[in-house]
């Protein structure tokens, strides 16, 4: 196993350069080569001992990871001086930089200003180690509960649905051996192939116990039913819960029956909460929803393209349905198109047709460019900005020309203002300066001038952002305490909190009682870990998100389609060690205050949304945004 | 004798520590008494002994290094040492003087300035050693016999001699060729040769200033040698100087300690005539020097076979080294009255239950009472007499175990998972109770946490002034000394400088013993929670400890790599048990409490006799250091693991391995056998709880007495027909597993966010 690693291995030896470097540093000048190359070899040795000790304090402190504890032991063992001063919050204090051909790793200490930190309030002491306990087993088969990893791995969900021959479901690997009673983690690659590839998959029957039964029933409930606080709690539970890949069928099931029921009944808010429904489902990051695609992409597309999804087609906002349909749309053709599926190609096809079909109607126009422009700036510039002046001429018809209905004049409204928002951006990257009108007018038709302005604005923003990130930078401490309700209440003292001990669970539990928690909405490359107690008053709920290192950096938060007004982006940033942000209560927001457009997709849905649902619009203004293309928002609708 | 003085490091640290205050000097220079004693004067001189039971080796060799031992003993003016070695050994009274006096010049007249001090210091060891060694009655014959190991000196004095360095590679390429060659039968028994043979002549290389050509060879050559050997090739390469050979522990335990080959004689012939043939004076000098080849009767062993054995630093046992008789067998439960009468329970059950209990203790103790042959004498070691509160505790005991669930392949156990939240990575050591209703943990912050996981808070007695107020004569004295103001889930014992490696719970629950980087071993009242005794004698990290399960006796092992035995009422150890080529990584008592299984980085479990301290097993095949030991609960078989994520079973009786469990991908922390033995579960770093068949890895075994008398078993690859089941957590590993007296199995870890 080591064979490769082990040419290497041999010899690694300081370089003198670091011998001299270090030699100038305490003051002594003329360094002879041969006592530098002694003094490499010699250090280096004597470095390599002490990691090899420090490696034993490692393994018998029960960590993967060394620290710099471990190697002040490891000096403490040869009678040397522990370093001092060297307690790092994260696990390699170095930074790195290179530049002019060199590469150089140095020790990063940033200037500190003393009145920053007297005046900051004192972080609040962190939680106590505590107990807790639950059923990791029972009589051998391990419980789908929120403390044990889901039963089959989203990778294992994922080979199960692309390749289905190689998958051999627990409980039929081998017919004598109860191996399968508990879960399989045992891969079950190479099993499939022993057994030859002529394996008929044998009918398995779904059943759910009574307990998924009653989550089943509660949760679907909750999510279509009035209480806006109960739907917040039911979507986050389907958006984190980690057993719920056995009841995917019935959700899927769930929601395409609604829409196929709601859409003829016209019940808007029905079809958003089934959405919604969808974006948890989609969030989740133990599911792997592709068998269901089948069941959920007709559902997501009629709630994009049908006629009709409301009974008062000019007063409701049917248009954010759409847009948070298309949404969801292009994400789950960005997560399961494959080659087999060609779920991106079907789709963009059937939206082209009903967009170049001169009889559509303004509200499946509007749905067909939502879809398309949200696949992304290349199918906005081969399919959307060649018809720009088809549209434009339609949209002129319309607007200038004999009133035929007010639902068609919104409705080439809403199309206009899609058409600039979404073309604009991509005409500002592909379009050289500068920006003349009549050019426009003669490329674009009766859209040229709005265009242009349009583009213009997007460009003086673009320039504006990059500078305006670095600079508005503040940190505010958590404004609300949205995802710590019940843990402040218990570290609302001051002290720290004291430990409590959950006796053995004495039953199993499905339907852990919840705090309030808002759902969250988890862009996929983010990870939220969930811990819950499920020990009524005493329970906590700690949501740890770990901002990926994109995200981090400024520059990729930067959202292209921005061209005016001010819209906060907040970005969550786990200070220090993940494994202390998951301790301490305090979370830190970094707010970034991004320029935008007021029909920016980013724009907070509150204003647009009809009254009915707009309670549910924004989770105490926190929103977590992030962005990398504008194809992708994965901003939650609410 | 400059050399001696270099390379003896340890030695020199030891003596200065013997200045110390007397707490500390009189465990340190106990220990080196008992090593002088129990086996062997090369613990002292850098922890280079070996087992005790190695045959005496030809006499000139022997006085040559007694010699060697006799003058160190004198210049660091242990005349008094020096003289029971030299009575001892039988060496004539004026053996060291010729080369004594010339080597030590001035002692007689230094140690006469300072002879005051020494000398009472010198006799009142003396008088603690005559002390012990009454109690380990073999220890004299021993110390004779432990003498074949070569002072650090000699071993690198060894290296003087030697051919031409451009030629090793001829050398070493030549025998590869050959060993290539020959039937296949035999390849894989020479090819044992390579590791020992490479890193030899690496050094030899390395000692004699051949840097290049070291390198060279260690390139090209290192890549052939069994990827389990990658550890100690990575040390090995780090190596170049001639300098950093003093002091490197690892390196004088490979120098010191023969590595053990077992080959079948023909193979060995077969070596032995194609190196004469050669004339291939260098490797053969090699082979008689540095190696020890057990020569065997019988068909040459295959490549899986040796595999599963070797690993280990110093090659695989000796066959002799498993030969001692081992009272494997559980000692005979006390007779104890079952009170049927006052059970709130019998109440509401009919009358048969108090009936099958009766049955019930009979078949447990059934062996017990025809006295297993394989059992101990009750009194081999003294064990304390049982308290009334003890009785009551067997009681409970007993009722459990009647309601204990049965369990095989097909009825596996529940797990109940306690998480240690928010613990930072700091959780180091984990134990539970017998009769699960406490948990302790140890952290790296230093402190010991004990939790109460029943409704039952912990309490602390009341203060002396406070204690004598309550009223002594009524019945609930028991209850009314305890302050109810001090109830809490949870008590923090402060008190340790260092991380707390080991942790471990007295049988009775009064007491917590725990271990840690500070190198002491701290006794913990769980009635007032404060610190009892600090026991000091390692003087280095203490890895782990363990409580005997009859309680008093606790045995301990760390860095300093011997382990000792305890009695909580010495404050120092009545035991070393000093064998080990490493670190002791874990301890573990047998069931009857007369053996003692260290496991080390060594890469080898050994066994110790609490009677006398004699290793009795040495177990060879781990490819990593051992970090979890666990003995069934019939006392007759052994399972460990180690970091290379593989569970040994070993049959204790015939000393051989009968069993490989692979699954794990990770260090293996904890191992458990269910009480019955059925099922035994193993905690990992890789967040999994796995349950084998137990029952059946020992059920298939065929253990005759030629399989015995080879020391060698075919293992069958069933690792997959024994895994029961496979528990992953979220993100925690799996740091301790107890089986509560029903079987249900408690595991218990820290959550790595």
């Amino acid at each position: 196993m080591a064979e490769e690693r082990r040419q290497k291995q041999c010899s690694v030896v300081l370089p003198t350069e670091s011998m001299k470097a270090m030699a100038e540093s305490v003051g002594v000048g003329q360094l002879q080569e041969d006592s530098c190359v002694a003094l490499s070899e010699e250090v280096s040795y004597r470095i390599k001992e002490i990691a090899q000790d420090a490696l034993k304090f490692m393994h018998h402190g029960k960590r993967r990871k060394l620290t710099t504890s471990d190697i002040d032991n490891a000096l403490k063992l040869k009678n040397v001086e522990p370093l001092y001063g060297f307690q790092s919050q994260e696990f390699i204090p170095f930074r790195f930089a290179s530049g002019g051909g060199r590469e150089l790793h140095f020790y990063e200490e940033k200037e500190v200003d003393l009145s920053d930190i007297i005046n900051t309030p004192l972080p609040r002491v962190p939680l106590d180690v505590s107990l807790k306990a639950h059923w990791l087993s029972i009589e051998g088969v391990q419980p789908s509960i929120p403390e044990n990893p889901p039963p089959a791995s989203k990778e294992q969900q994922k080979t199960e649905s692309t390749e289905p021959l190689k998958v051999v479901k627990p409980g039929q690997e081998e017919k004598g051996t109860i191996q399968g009673k508990g879960q399989s983690t045992t891969t079950p690659d190479g099993k499939g192939k022993e057994k030859g590839l002529i394996r008929l998959k044998p009918r398995s029957t779904h059943e759910l116990s009574v307990e998924q039964q009653l989550y089943y029933k509660e949760i679907t409930e909750a999510c279509v039913g009035s209480c806006e606080a109960k739907r917040a709690e039911a979507l986050q539970s389907i958006a984190t819960d980690p057993g719920l890949y056995q009841m995917l069928p019935r959700f899927s099931t769930f929601i395409s029956e609604g829409v196929r029921v709601n859409v003829v009944q016209n019940n808007l808010a029905l079809l958003i909460y089934l959405m919604r429904m969808v974006k948890a489902l989609m969030d989740n990051p133990t599911l792997y929803l592709e068998k269901y695609l089948h069941e959920l992409i007709p559902a997501v597309v009629t709630c994009i393209v049908s006629k009709q999804l409301c009974l008062r087609p000019d007063v409701d906002n049917h248009w954010a349905l759409r847009d948070f349909a298309a949404r969801l749309m292009a994400q789950s053709c960005k997560t399961f198109s494959t080659t087999t599926n060609n779920i991106q190609s079907r789709v963009t096809k059937t939206l082209t047709k009903s967009l170049f079909d001169d009889k559509t109607q303004w509200t499946t126009r509007y749905g067909c460019i939502a879809g398309l422009a949200e696949l992304g700036a290349d199918v906005i510039k081969t399919l959307i900005l060649p018809r720009l002046t088809v549209e434009g001429a339609r949209i002129k018809a319309v607007m200038e020309g004999p009133v035929v209905s007010n639902i068609d004049k919104i409705g080439a409204e809403h199309v206009q203002t899609l058409l600039l928002k979404h073309c604009a951006s991509v005409i500002a990257k592909i379009r050289p300066q500068p920006d003349n009108v009549e050019q426009y007018r003669a490329e674009y038709g009766y859209l040229g001038p709005m265009l242009c302005s349009h583009v213009v604005k997007a460009r003086t923003q673009a320039t504006l952002q990059a500078q305006q990130v670095n600079r508005t930078t503040l940190t505010i401490t958590q404004p609300r305490p949205t995802l710590s309700v019940s843990q402040s209440g218990l570290t609302g003292s001051g002290g720290p909190r004291t430990p409590s001990i959950i006796k053995v669970p004495s039953s199993l539990t499905l339907m852990s009682p919840r705090p309030g928690t808002p759902s969250q909405p988890s862009p996929p490359a983010t990870k939220y870990i969930v811990m819950g107690t499920s020990a009524g008053a005493a329970s906590t709920q700690q949501v740890i998100t770990l901002s990926s290192s994109q995200s981090a950096s400024p520059v990729t938060s930067t959202v292209p389609s921005a061209t005016s007004t001010l819209q906060p982006l907040v970005k969550l940033e786990s200070g220090g060690t993940p494994g202390l942000t998951a301790s301490r209560p305090l979370q830190k927001y970094i707010v970034v205050s991004l320029p935008s457009s007021a029909s920016s997709s980013l724009e907070p849905k509150s204003s647009v949304l009809p009254t009915s649902i707009s309670s549910a619009s924004l989770d105490g203004g926190i929103k977590l945004e992030r962005s990398e293309s504008p194809g992708v928002s994965t901003q939650s609708p609410h | 004798m400059a050399a001696v003085q270099g390379g003896m490091v340890d030695a020199k640290d030891e003596l200065d520590i013997k200045s110390e205050p007397p707490s500390d000097g009189f465990g340190n220079s106990n220990a080196n008494d008992g090593r002088l004693l129990s086996s062997s004067p090369g613990a002292g001189t850098g922890g280079t002994a070996t087992g005790n039971n190695k045959p005496a080796p030809g006499p000139p060799e022997e006085q040559q290094t007694l010699l060697a031992v006799l003058q160190f003993l004198k210049k660091s003016k242990l005349a008094e040492s020096a003289e029971i070695l030299r009575r001892e050994a039988g060496l004539p009274e004026d053996a060291l003087d010729p080369k004594g006096t010339d080597a030590s010049g001035s002692g007689p007249g230094l140690a006469a300035g300072s002879g005051q001090v020494d000398g009472v210091d010198a006799s009142s060891l003396l008088s603690r050693v005559t002390v012990s060694s009454s109690a380990a009655a073999q220890a004299p014959k021993k110390a004779a016999a432990g003498e074949d190991q070569p002072d650090v000196s000699v071993v690198l004095s060894a290296y003087s001699q030697q051919g031409d360095p451009s030629l090793y590679d001829a050398y070493y390429s030549g025998l590869k060729r050959f060993i290539e060659s020959v039937l296949d039968c035999h390849r894989a028994e020479l090819s044992q040769l390579f590791y020992p043979l490479f890193v030899h002549m690496y050094l030899e290389l390395v000692y004699n200033n051949n840097e290049s050509v070291a390198k060279a060879f260690f390139e090209k050559f290192s890549g052939d040698q069994e990827c389990y050997y990658e550890q100690d090739l990575r040390i090995l390469s780090s190596l170049t100087k001639k300098e950093h050979m003093k002091g490197n522990e690892t390196l004088l335990d490979f120098r010191t300690s023969k590595f053990v080959l077992r080959i079948s004689r023909d193979s060995y012939q077969l070596l032995k005539r194609h190196l004469q043939e050669r004339q291939n004076n260098q490797i053969w000098n090699i082979i008689q020097e540095h190696l020890y080849i057990d020569i065997f009767d019988g068909m040459p062993r295959s490549k899986s076979q040796i595999d599963a054995m070797s690993g280990s630093l110093a090659g695989e046992a000796r066959r002799e080294a498993n030969k001692a008789k081992v009272f494997y067998g559980l000692l005979k439960e006390p007779e104890i009255e079952l009170p049927l009468d006052d059970e709130d329970e019998e109440a509401e059950n009919e009358e048969g239950k108090p009936k099958k209990k009766k049955p019930k203790k009979d078949s447990m103790g059934s062996k017990s009472k025809k006295q297993d042959p394989n059992a101990p004498l009750q009194t081999r070691i003294p064990l304390p007499e049982l308290k009334d509160s003890d009785k009551l505790d067997k009681i409970m005991y007993m009722k459990e175990s009647t309601k204990r669930i049965r369990l095989g392949s097909d009825n596996l156990p529940s797990i109940c998972f306690y998480t240690f939240l928010n613990a930072y990575q700091g959780l180091t050591a984990v134990d539970v109770t017998d009769d699960s209703s406490l948990i302790a943990g140890g952290f790296a912050d230093s402190t010991v946490r004990v939790w109460s996981v029943t409704p039952k808070k912990l309490r602390k007695v009341k203060s002396a002034a406070d204690l004598n107020l309550i009223d002594k004569e009524s019945d609930d004295v028991l209850e009314r000394i305890m302050d109810e103001k001090t109830a809490s889930e949870l008590k923090i014992l402060y008190g340790h400088s260092g991380p707390v490696y080991g942790i471990s719970f007295s049988p009775d629950r009064n007491y917590l013993l725990s271990s840690s980087e500070d190198g002491t071993i701290r006794l913990w009242s769980l009635q007032t929670f404060t610190c009892l005794v600090g026991y000091k004698g390692h003087n280095y990290p203490v890895w782990d400890t363990q409580f005997s399960p009859y309680g008093y006796y606790f045995v301990s092992g760390g860095h300093d790599r011997v382990a000792r035995l305890w009695a909580t009422d010495h404050y120092q150890p009545l035991r070393i048990f000093a064998g080990h080529l490493a670190d002791i990584t874990c301890t573990r008592f047998h069931p009857n409490s007369n053996y003692v299984a260290t496991g080390s980085s060594d890469r080898t479990i050994r066994l110790w006799d609490v009677l006398n301290g004699n290793c009795v097993r040495i177990f060879t095949g781990h490819k990593g250091p051992i970090h979890a030991l666990a003995f069934s609960p019939n006392g007759k078989f052994l399972a460990s693991g180690a970091t290379d994520g593989r569970v040994l079973l070993w049959d204790i009786g015939h000393g051989l391995m009968v069993g490989e469990l692979k699954g794990h991908t990770d260090t293996i922390y904890s191992l458990r056998f269910s009480r019955d033995g059925e099922i035994l579960a193993s905690g990992s770093m890789d967040n999994t709880v796995r349950l084998w068949d137990a029952m059946k890895a020992f059920d298939d075994l065929e253990t005759d007495d030629f399989t015995a008398a080879t020391g060698h078993i075919h293992l069958q690859d069933n690792s997959q027909e024994l895994l029961l089941g496979t528990y992953m957590t979220k993100s925690t590993p799996v740091l301790h597993l107890h089986f509560t007296r029903r079987n249900l199995l408690l595991a218990a870890g820290a959550y790595n966010p």
